[in-house]
């Protein structure tokens, strides 16, 4: 949920939900072990729940400079 | 046969009765070889007539690529939730159990166009300066 309000805050950001048992392969890709699983640009994994600050101090990472 | 019964019907037509804006669900499947897209396109024609403000389009995968491709959509069955704009909202697979009540909350969220987010959120978010693609990958409970 947290992703999608992130998609509707801003136009860079787009949120997928991906069902793992329909999609075996990205599971694979992705190591999906437990879920919720969230990927943000392929380069940043974080298992579990994620709280609004702690995706945000994931987000930082993105940022310029 | 619908997927929804009765009292969910009643229950998330009474959660959406007060929907701001029209939201239209771009639907993706495919004739063959999808488990679940004809429970997919079931499920989202049956949210989408419970509110006036909802509407279900339905494509196919292969036979109107050109509009998956220009929604982004790689596989299906797969959702794309519009609001006012496209949002960047897909859902991949289909959602039911917990994922059905998230369903129902991107709706009034892309119907609403406020994210809800804290100012501190909003502030970091605004920073971007290039795209960014977050996936969450869940599975049905």
């Amino acid at each position: 949920m947290l992703a999608n309000q992130l998609a509707v805050e801003s136009a860079l950001i787009t949120s997928e939900m991906v069902e793992v048992i329909e999609f075996p392969h990205l599971a694979n890709k992705y190591e999906v072990m437990g879920v919720p699983r969230t990927v943000i640009d392929e380069t940043i994994h974080i298992e579990g729940a994620v709280p609004e600050l702690m995706l945000m101090a994931e987000f930082a990472k993105l940022l310029p400079g | 046969m619908p997927l929804l019964n009765n009292h969910i019907r009643k229950e998330v037509a009474s959660t959406l009765a007060d929907l701001p804006n029209p939201v239209t669900f771009k639907v993706f499947t495919q004739a063959f070889e999808c488990q679940y897209c004809k429970e997919t396109r079931e499920l989202v024609q049956e949210v989408a007539a419970l509110s006036d403000k909802l509407t279900a389009e339905v494509y196919d995968f292969q036979k109107d690529s050109q509009v998956a491709e220009s929604y982004g959509i790689d596989k299906v069955p797969a959702i794309a939730i519009i609001g006012a704009k496209d949002y960047g909202i897909r859902i991949y697979g289909i959602p039911s159990g917990y994922e059905f009540g998230t369903l129902i909350e991107d709706i009034r969220l892309v119907s609403e166009g406020d994210s809800g987010l804290s100012p501190e959120t909003r502030a970091t978010v605004a920073k971007l300066t290039r795209p960014v693609r977050i996936q969450v990958f869940i599975t049905p409970t």
